[in-house]
């Protein structure tokens, strides 16, 4: 019989363009320390402690090794490491937990984008034989997506623009955000996505603190069970896919339960506007789902940490009482090639 | 106080040198020859540009077959700010082009006068490049090209002379790289000819170099330390193979040196002793070369050998 696991903490920096005047490890350490806090643990008290991080945006080989400075991985600790975003490193870490071989685990990422030209780091990804050599930037491939998209009639530049809006409204509520309030639609960065249409280039991380059964209760007073997570991936080159809808979102909803109940919360990791047409029609989301009230990516786009901060946004709307199931969506690559989406809820709240 | 934290460039820079499987190998060695080839999938649809494994049910694919080099464009997106390495360094349309006779889409730059002058459905041709040498960048960019979809695909063998196995990939990327604050103290020192620990709040263990945290407890590190300049040599081993561009004669020895005050120990060269004199115990100073931004090498002071039991902890 599988085990229930539950988000029971999260901690995020405020996400900012830059934050040279800090290494990896000195923006990481106070968010690790936040989400221990949260729950009372003590480093020596986590079963398995799991991160997501790229190495393209620090220019360094193994750049993950600093920070685990900032975790006290001495004595020696259950560590693993995913070249993702950390919602990946979630899901290593929920399957841990799920095999019993740990009762809590520390899930932390955080990216650094500011020392590159993200727009061409990301290239990297890409695959090397017939696409990389282009250097088509993560912009221009988007806006092929966007163009596809406004194409078929699933959207035009004015709806594009008050996805924008509406994110960077709800993002005032947010003082983590790096982008709030009104912001201007902006210029073309690449026809037809406009600077508002695109997410803000900054440094940040957040950490994730899961805990299985009895433990996650005594931890945190409603804590935000795992229903289901599952991760699907598209076809490799974009020119076979269908860039205006998600097969691999929806799949990966279906695996994870997200289809037998509605859910009132969706955190959808959409770091173009365009994205976020694609995910809720992958998605099936109605106009009754609240949809990012964190302001999402286009508020705060930490790489490899804000798919993390997706779960995390959810899990805490559910620790606060303010959403009863909730669903969280995190991507990687290109055109939302890797798509994770992660079902979460809450206890039924007794009737005052 | 706070003191400006350094930041410098910091260039990647990487040639990639990538083998080719028989597919990729017959596609780039075709583009040099102005050959287009697509594969034909499990499921009939011809798949340009090709790959070896059907995306749908991962067999391996070899049924290779000639396209057009006229197309339809499925989507595009205007850029107005060409980046560098980027196929035209004039504004251009990035484009997905279906070639007549594929049914997927290949990605490319469109070289058209401006944005009112591209839309999905718009009629292109590949543009050769005039230096071919079987890389992806041998198609130039596509080009608008007034024309009705041409024929079918037809088979190919695959087979060219002299045909590409390889291909090499050059990438760079520009940092600005900034260490952060508990090293920027570090290498501000090094400049004074002076090393620097941090003292860990909670276990009162000196870092050197600090990075600004202490790995046993996890907490941040902020309380400066001068350690040094006097150090005791923990461990060592002999170097005997010479590692290019590096002008130290062989055999020399690289040692553990925990400085005094310091609670890890920092690595380096061990000179001025003979090789085979150099032992675990053996007290040493860093010698700094003129202008020098680290320690060039330690060297022996003469003070007796420390005592085993004041450094076993540090080994």
């Amino acid at each position: 019989m599988t085990r229930d696991i539950a988000v029971v903490a999260f901690a995020q920096t405020d996400h900012r363009r830059t934050s040279e005047e800090l290494s990896e490890v000195e923006m990481l350490m106070p968010v690790l320390h936040e989400v221990l806090d949260r729950t009372g643990l003590k480093t020596s008290d986590i079963g398995f402690t799991c991160s997501g991080s790229s190495d393209y945006l620090a220019g360094r080989a193994f750049s993950f090794t600093l920070a685990l400075d900032g975790v006290g991985a001495w004595p020696p600790i259950s560590e693993s490491h995913v070249e993702m975003d950390g919602a990946w490193a979630l899901y290593e870490a929920w399957t841990k937990l799920l095999t019993g071989d740990a009762d809590t685990a520390l899930v932390y990422s955080y990216g650094k984008s500011s020392p590159g030209p993200v727009r061409d780091v990301l290239t990297r990804q890409l695959d090397p034989y017939y696409v990389a050599p282009l250097w088509p930037d993560s912009v221009a491939l988007a806006a092929l997506q966007a163009q596809a998209l406004i194409d078929e009639g699933y959207t035009d530049e004015p709806a594009l623009a008050a996805v924008a809006a509406r994110s960077r409204a709800d993002a005032q509520g947010n003082s983590h955000a790096q982008l709030r309030g009104s912001v201007p639609h902006g210029d073309y960065v690449v026809h037809p996505l406009r600077t508002g249409d695109c997410p803000p280039i900054g440094d940040g991380a957040a950490a994730v603190i899961l805990a299985a059964g009895d433990r996650a209760r005594e931890l945190c007073e409603r804590p935000a069970w795992i229903r289901g997570i599952d991760h699907r991936i598209e076809a490799h080159s974009l020119g076979v896919r269908e860039l205006t809808d998600s097969p691999s979102t929806r799949l990966a909803a279906e695996k994870a339960g997200a289809f037998e109940r509605p859910v009132d919360t969706a955190e959808l990791h959409a770091p173009f506007t365009s994205q976020e047409v694609v995910l809720r029609k992958a998605l099936r989301l109605g106009d009754d789902v609240r949809v990012n009230p964190s302001g999402g990516a286009l508020a705060a786009n930490p790489i490899m940490a804000a798919g993390l901060v997706r779960i995390g946004e959810a899990a805490a709307r559910i620790h606060r009482g303010e959403s009863d199931r909730a669903l969280a969506h995190a991507t990687s690559g290109p055109c939302l090639q890797q798509n994770l989406v992660a079902v979460l809820e809450g206890e039924p709240r007794h009737v005052q | 106080m706070t003191t400006e934290v350094l930041k410098a460039p910091l260039v990647v820079e990487f040639p990639f040198t990538r083998s080719l499987g028989p597919v990729q190998s017959a596609f780039l060695t075709g583009l040099r020859e102005q050959v287009v080839l697509g594969v034909r999938a499990t499921d009939g649809r011809v798949l340009v540009p090709p790959v070896e494994y059907d995306p749908v049910t991962a067999d391996e694919i070899r049924d290779l077959v000639q396209v057009a080099p006229t197309g339809t464009v499925t989507t595009w997106a205007w850029n107005p700010a060409p980046r560098r390495d980027q196929p035209l360094d004039t504004p251009f349309a990035w484009v997905l082009v279906r070639l007549d006779g594929a049914d997927t889409a290949l990605l490319h730059a469109l070289d058209a006068p401006g944005p009112d002058a591209v839309h999905t459905g718009m009629r292109v041709r590949v543009r050769w490049a005039a230096q071919r040498s079987g890389a992806i960048t041998d198609i130039a960019c596509f080009e608008p090209y007034d024309s009705d979809a041409e024929a079918r695909p037809a088979d190919h063998d695959g087979q060219f002379d002299d045909m590409v196995t390889g291909i090499v990939a050059p990438a760079r990327l520009d940092y600005t790289y900034s260490p952060g604050r508990a090293q920027t103290a570090y290498i501000n020192a090094l400049a004074g000819q002076r090393i620097v620990g941090e003292r860990c709040p909670s276990c009162r263990k000196v870092y050197v170099p600090p990075r600004g945290a202490c790995p046993t407890c996890g907490v941040g590190t902020a309380e400066q330390v001068e350690v040094g300049p006097g150090g005791t040599v923990t461990t060592y081993c002999i170097v005997n193979i010479k590692a290019r561009n590096l002008d130290i004669e062989v055999p020399y020895v690289y040692g553990h040196i925990a400085l005094d005050g310091a609670d890890l120990a920092l690595h380096g060269r061990i000179g001025g002793i003979p090789y085979d004199q150099v032992r675990m115990g053996l007290r040493v100073e860093p010698v700094w070369t003129e202008g020098g931004c680290y320690p060039d090498h330690y060297r022996p002071t003469g003070e007796p050998d420390a005592d085993y039991e004041t450094f076993k902890e540090l080994l």
